[in-house]
């Protein structure tokens, strides 16, 4: 049986899982609204396609986080005043990204609506490369103390790894922001879509393959979880090469079920070679923090836990349910709210 | 300046910031899910209407809440990270609570009404914004019974130096959140509401829509009004509950240094010496602190010496009293606004009795226009009151702010943060207002083709099959 502890470190995964599946493909539309749009009705599609669906896919990280601070407060605070700037950016992010989409469409002027598409472009960019950064970071260890507090100084936070492991999942959102395109759209931009995404399968390929032997040689999570994470590699492997199938059968709703495949599995593997830590430590493993020290009470985590599985099937009921009445394309001749 | 003077100033401009959006949101929902259940009952197209251009706002106004409130959230960990790792137990429940029951909800459903009107059926999209508005006031319950917790902790032992939740039941019915959630809510309500009458009142003044803006007007007047007097009663109630459990906050709201003397009076006006500990030119109203603090013509109040003495034996040597100046008028500023708002209230209903809202008197109509700023000016200076008042406090009784700050973080990082937040939210506030005062000066019959774009939901080109 699994403890309570274990649980809540398995929803905080699935928590962001389901944020990076999600959220990644409105990130990746949104930076689409730049590098495939060629006018202003196109851009105007693309947004429209994920307008119903951003802001709850966005309530994933918030979930994420107060799950943390719930059931891990060590984890949250470590982690939060550890990333300060960071954060700091990523919020800010976040904030223009967000009033932007209901902005941009209120005012005719052509300044007015360009400030706004920036703000939607570096806001689709720069959260899921910064959180891949931190994440990444996860597993290559921070200089924490006795204390659980973390004094991370810039390269501890920005090096060759975390780089690369945030260039390649903006890839990653980008390529499946894309196949969303293509199950929302049509005709041209449909097309564009499909033929982008097909081309960026390769250096995506090689940015992962880099980012896997760098996180064999750099990090010790294949000695802690060596037969799990090379399931998973090979998972990895697989629904990459039928994502690359399907492409090029247009089979677009597989394809897309392939890159989220993807992503899902580059996210879980970061969870998976953590387990049963939630952050390490580079001065000295003592200092680790784990689903045991970071943790609430036994009863705090029984009252969520109670509350999570109540709630759950209606968030997620109703959540299919709102992409079911949102299944159909969107194109210029309808109505486009934004 | 040092971590925990910045890490305050950070929190107090997020959360006032943040606080001008959040009742917006939560009493026009209720207004719109009002308005859109007359159009879905009678079927009068205006009343769809309604729903539409005060949803137009609303929608603004969201969005600016929505990213707000993401740092909010954040910024627990990022600047009080003492705090969290000694509360999270107990504090962070609520907030994950919200995020799962609330959050999910309200971003869900909205998406379904913005984008929903020709995809569901009538039903389906009353349901939604009714569905919104219950979220947004689940959200804000859950909010308040992690505030009601700092103020008076409940349900919790301190255990390895943590505060540890022990039962959930007395979090939620904690006598701080029975009180506070009312006053908080109808107050939202009553910002909704005057936010409603007061644009109205100004399109009535220049004649413009007046069938339109007369109906509004009048939903609105009376949701005001029911809220506005609700929000005082709860009010009083609150300041009761004050009394008991933080009674500095309460000496400190009145400027209260010695014994109130039995009956207390209330203070309406003082010079505040905090040097001295004392008043000069003080104005009061005989019997009326009593009277709030114990709604009986009698009884005596602590004030700040006593309970100086009283605290520093409990919990060590210290200074527990709040900055006085700052919850003495913030209070009074919060009452003076609520006043307002009824007497306001009141002779809008008369008017709306009379059937005078055509021809209106023009002073008033010019008053009920500048009171939609009421409601932001009494949430605000209440939240102050609350905040400032519980000081040193952030867990009144338990953890000292100075003690909640993040060790790990420097002055210059904050600095950093407190300077491009502020940034964000200037540029922020000022676009909120403009794009309303566009909105409001188009008007609800200038909406459709904005962007020139021809509305057909039945073409057949739109309803290919996603997954085919």
């Amino acid at each position: 049986m699994l403890s309570l502890n274990e649980l809540w470190f398995l929803l905080i995964g699935v928590l962001f899982v389901g944020f990076f599946f999600l959220e990644g493909f409105d990130f990746g539309v949104g930076m689409e609204t730049q590098i495939l749009a060629k006018n202003d009705t196109e851009r105007r599609v693309l947004i429209n396609s994920i307008g119903p669906f951003w802001d709850a896919n966005e309530v994933w990280l918030l979930t994420g986080a107060g799950a943390m601070f719930a059931a891990f407060p060590h984890w949250y605070a470590t982690l939060f005043s550890g990333f300060y700037i960071p954060f700091v950016f990523a919020l800010l992010a976040l904030i223009a990204r967000g009033v932007a989409f209901e902005f941009r469409g209120k005012r005719d002027s052509k300044a007015w609506v360009k400030t706004w598409d920036v703000c939607i472009f570096f806001g689709s960019f720069l959260p899921p490369f910064l959180l891949a950064v931190v994440f990444a970071s996860f597993i290559k260890g921070l200089p924490i103390g006795s204390d659980m507090e973390m004094h991370a100084g810039f390269f501890d936070i920005v090096n060759g790894y975390t780089v690369v492991a945030g260039i390649t999942v903006v890839l990653m959102c980008l390529v499946h922001g894309l196949m969303f395109t293509t199950l929302r759209t049509i005709g041209d931009l449909q097309e564009r879509a499909r033929k982008l995404a097909r081309k960026l399968l390769i250096p995506l390929a090689v940015l992962l393959v880099a980012f896997v032997i760098m996180t064999y040689t750099m990090t010790d999570i294949f000695d802690k979880r060596g037969v799990l994470l090379w399931i998973v590699v090979v998972l990895g492997v697989a629904a990459y090469l039928l994502a690359g199938y399907f492409m090029s059968k247009k089979k677009d709703g597989y394809a897309f079920g392939m890159t989220g495949a993807v992503m899902a599995l580059s996210v879980a593997s970061i969870f998976i070679g953590l387990f049963p830590r939630v952050m390490i430590s580079s001065l000295d493993q003592a200092f680790n923090l784990t689903i045991t020290n970071a943790a609430s009470g036994p009863y705090s985590l029984k009252v969520m836990t109670i509350v999570a599985l109540t709630l759950l099937p209606f968030v997620l009921g109703y959540q299919i349910w709102s992409y079911f009445i949102f299944h159909k394309r969107v194109h210029e001749k309808e109505h486009l709210e934004y | 300046m040092d971590t925990v003077m910045l890490s305050r100033i950070q929190f107090a401009s997020t959360t006032i910031f943040h606080y001008f959006f959040v009742p917006v949101s939560i009493g026009l929902a209720l207004l719109i899910a009002i308005m859109e259940t007359m159009y879905v009952r009678k079927g009068d197209e205006e009343y769809k209407r309604m729903a539409q251009f005060w949803g137009k706002l609303f929608l603004i106004n969201f969005a600016v809440g929505v990213v707000t409130g993401i740092l909010q959230e954040f910024q627990f960990g990022m600047n009080w990270s003492d705090y969290s790792r000694f509360v999270g137990d107990v504090f962070g429940a609520p907030l994950a609570i919200e995020a799962l029951l609330a959050f999910f909800m309200e971003s869900t459903f909205i998406g379904i009404w913005i984008f929903g009107w020709d995809k569901v059926s009538k039903k389906v999209h009353l349901a939604s914004i009714w569905l919104v508005a219950l979220g947004t006031m689940l959200s804000a319950f859950w909010i308040l019974a992690a505030n009601s917790f700092m103020q008076h902790p409940v349900g919790f032992a301190v255990n390895n130096g943590r505060a540890e939740m022990n039962d959930i039941f007395a979090l939620i019915t904690n006598g701080q959140l029975l009180v506070e959630f009312p006053h908080t809510v109808l107050a939202a309500y009553a910002t909704g509401a005057f936010l409603v009458t007061g644009i109205s009142a100004y399109k009535l003044l220049k004649k413009q829509e007046v069938s339109f803006f007369r109906k509004s007007f009048e939903i609105a007047a009376i949701v005001g009004i029911i809220s506005s007097f609700g929000v005082a009663v709860a009010g009083h109630a609150q300041a009761q509950y004050l009394v008991e459990t933080q009674p500095m906050k309460m000496a400190a709201s009145e400027g209260l240094w010695g014994k109130s003397g039995d009956p207390a009076p209330w203070t309406v006006f003082a010079t505040i010496d905090t040097v001295n500990k004392t008043n000069k030119n003080e104005i009061q109203v005989p019997y009326l602190l009593s009277f709030l603090s114990y709604s009986k013509f009698s009884g005596e109040v602590k004030g700040m010496n006593e309970l100086q003495a009283q605290y520093e034996q409990e919990y060590g040597p210290g200074n527990y009293i709040p900055p006085v100046k700052t919850t003495f008028w913030s209070f009074r500023i919060m009452v003076a606004a609520g006043t307002l708002m009824i007497v306001l209230g009141v002779y809008a209903i008369y008017l709306m009795w009379r059937k005078k809202l055509d021809k209106p008197n023009t002073w008033f109509m010019r008053f009920m226009f500048w009171g939609l700023l009421l409601p932001p000016i009494a949430n605000t200076s209440g939240w102050i009151m609350t905040e400032i008042g519980r000081q040193p406090w952030t867990v009144f009784g338990l953890m000292t702010t100075e003690d909640s700050v993040s060790p790990n973080i420097t002055s210059g990082q904050v600095l950093f943060s407190v300077i491009s937040f502020t940034a964000i939210y200037a540029i922020l506030g000022a676009v909120l207002v403009g794009l309303f005062i566009k909105v409001i000066r188009k008007g609800p019959y200038a909406m459709d083709n904005e962007h020139g774009e021809s509305h057909d939901p039945y073409n057949k080109e739109g309803s290919t099959h996603a997954f085919s």
